[in-house]
């Protein structure tokens, strides 16, 4: 079964326009201009249950607003959209008892009381049985670690601890689908893996379909099955995260060590005829891009019978920059193009990968 | 969903008590302001038996009770539903399972119970014991007055409420709820009371629900409106209650249509 449905989505604002000057001020009190932005164009596409899908753009590309329709909070302009079976604007009420938000700069919770009374009235506003309540929540404070944390006022708590307590927040009623807006936006790398871990773990075991949004792909290679890409509203790339990275990516890097100094002639040489390049780091140390389509032990074989080496790292492009590439260069059609011919972009700062 | 409604009161209430140097100055700021307006109609009355057919000691009376209403009344409602609305935490309250509306009117509800219960009863015992004011001891009127101050509360938060919703519409309603803070506590009969305007004024503020918010109530209690005519208040006040569900209903859904979250 579906747990979302969007079909030709459109969401238009109109911007008001502030005219310059004296005199604009004075007309404006008048007359205001607006300006019709359309953020989100004629988008399209179906998550099934269970599935993590991952939902990026640039920032201004739409993913908010999308967000926004799709858990009620926005009207759409026009389009088709299907949540959990209910139209999210129309039946607000009844809809989003089924799903979880999680705005990650936006707290749920309220500031001046303890988080355990915040979920406390949460309980009341969900109508969640109390000893459901109970249950759920000793289970999520066990995997949150939230324990000593509950009698605290949420204004009182790290950004980390706020985080686990959102979660923790939307999630009490059991919702079928869980959205999250920037979850680990401004948490350190320990709480960004403990969220990732946990928000794995809460699909496996209870089935949830999640959709999120981040700037930060490690959280989309850690955690989704689909990536969905949005640019200028419109959406560009919809499919598996292998996909995208094998559809984009432009090749390896191995970066040899060599026992004793080396030549580039020497090394091309070695490799002639293979459609690789050579580039050298200083005396010693030796990379060679390796196009996408091409064998790396082809290109190993050659190297490794012929010189003494003592150390190998293989590059591979990391999504950060494909994304980039695809944001640079603004969606497929011109990415297909660049591939042919244009030169590599350069790989400083790739992940290293066995 | 009645017991989450109910939460929204008994946490406003304890948020309020949290802030205990509020609280305290809070009281003294009643007393204070109730001081204020005894003298100055002293000083308004001088030798004079009756003004505006209120006598000095009734005067002084409905001063001490219109305050007693507002502190009761008085919410900032309309501050913050628009800071909501401006800083797009609107969007998270629209991601659960009740209304918005009546969650805001709720946490108004817990901040008046607070008021009333604790800056203006030891208020008025202070207030009693230093001017003459004398309160009815008919434990009917009591009653009546207690409704009366539960549709003023009703009114006035129906009217910051629909402030509070103008930021949907305009960039900036600060001076919206400037003015209207200002009117309603000028019109309502909190500084003056109506009988004092001009007769044609008075004329239009019948016509206007700010008289429902103070003025009615405070009549009542003071005993210049009784008999029948005390029905005929309520009637007045439960009618604007009424009529003031259709606006808010009305903005909230052209609200919806037209909700900009801001700050993406």
């Amino acid at each position: 079964m579906l747990a979302i449905e969007v079909e030709r989505l459109r969401k238009q604002f109109k911007v008001q326009k502030n005219r310059e000057g004296l005199k604009g001020a004075l007309l404006d009190l008048f007359k205001r201009e607006y300006t019709e932005v359309t953020a989100v164009k004629d988008i399209s596409f179906r998550i099934p249950q269970g599935e993590i899908c991952g939902y990026i753009g640039e920032n201004g590309a739409g993913k908010s607003t999308t967000i926004k329709m799709l858990t009620g909070i926005l009207v759409p302009t026009s389009g088709k959209i299907l949540v959990n079976g209910y139209v999210p604007y129309k039946d607000r009420e009844t809809f989003v008892q089924g799903i979880g938000v999680v705005f990650g700069q936006r707290s749920q919770l309220w500031w001046d009381i303890g988080v355990i009374e915040s979920f406390r009235l949460l309980r009341k506003v969900y109508r969640v049985d109390e000893r459901d309540f109970k249950r759920r929540l000793d289970e999520l404070v066990e995997t949150l670690q939230l324990g000593d944390l509950l009698n605290r006022p949420v204004r009182k708590l790290s950004l980390g601890q706020r985080m686990r307590c959102e979660l923790v927040a939307a999630l009490l009623h059991n919702p079928s689908i869980l959205f999250l807006d920037e979850p680990t936006i401004g948490l350190d790398i320990v709480v960004k893996t403990e969220i990732r871990e946990f928000l794995k773990r809460l699909n496996r075991e209870h089935g949830t379909t999640i959709l999120l949004t981040t700037h930060d792909l490690q959280d989309i290679e850690a955690l989704c099955s689909r990536v969905i890409m949005l640019d200028d509203g419109n959406i560009i790339y919809d499919g598996s995260l292998e996909e995208l990275k094998s559809r984009w990516s432009k090749g390896r890097e191995v970066q040899f060590q060599f026992s004793d100094p080396v030549s580039l002639q020497a090394l091309s040489a070695l490799t002639a005829g293979q459609g690789v390049r050579w580039t050298k780091e200083n005396e010693m140390t030796a990379k060679v891009w390796i196009p996408r389509e091409m064998n790396v032990s082809d290109v190993l074989s050659r190297v490794v019978g012929a010189m003494e080496i003592s150390d190998i790292k293989i590059f591979e492009t990391n999504t950060d920059e494909i994304v980039r590439e695809i944001y640079r260069t603004g969606g497929s059609e011109k990415t297909a193009e660049a591939e042919n011919g244009e030169a590599l972009p350069a790989m400083a700062g790739a992940d290293s990968r066995d | 969903m009645i017991s989450a409604y109910v939460d929204f009161i008994r946490i406003r209430f304890l948020t309020m008590l949290a802030y205990r140097v509020n609280y305290y100055s809070g009281i003294v700021i009643y007393a204070i302001n109730i001081g204020a307006y005894y003298f100055m109609w002293k000083a308004i009355y001088g030798d004079a038996e009756q003004l505006g057919g209120f006598t000095a000691g009734q005067m002084t009376t409905y001063v001490a009770v219109s305050w007693m209403a507002r502190a009761f009344y008085f919410n900032n409602l309309d501050r913050e539903i628009s800071n909501d609305i401006r800083d797009g935490s609107v969007a998270v309250q629209m991601t659960r399972p009740y209304s918005y509306i009546m969650v805001k009117m709720m946490q108004g509800f817990g901040e008046g119970l607070f008021r009333l219960l604790l800056f203006m009863a030891p208020g008025m015992v202070v207030v009693t014991l230093i001017f003459p004011i004398e309160l009815p001891t008919d434990p009917v009127l009591w009653m009546i007055f207690l409704v009366m101050i539960w549709f003023s509360f009703l009114i006035n938060s129906q009217i910051n409420v629909m402030t509070g919703l103008f930021a949907f519409f305009v960039e900036n309603n600060e001076g919206l709820m400037r003015m209207k803070r200002v009117t309603v506590d000028l019109l309502s009969g909190v500084v003056v009371p109506i009988a004092f305007f001009p007769g044609w004024a008075s004329e239009v503020l019948k016509w206007l629900p700010f008289q429902a918010i103070t003025y009615l109530p405070g009549s009542v209690f003071t005993g210049r409106i009784a008999g029948s005519a005390v029905w005929e208040a309520l009637l007045v006040q439960a009618a604007w209650f009424v009529a003031l569900i259709a606006p808010i209903a009305l903005m909230w859904r052209a609200a919806r249509k037209r909700l900009f979250v801001q700050g993406g």
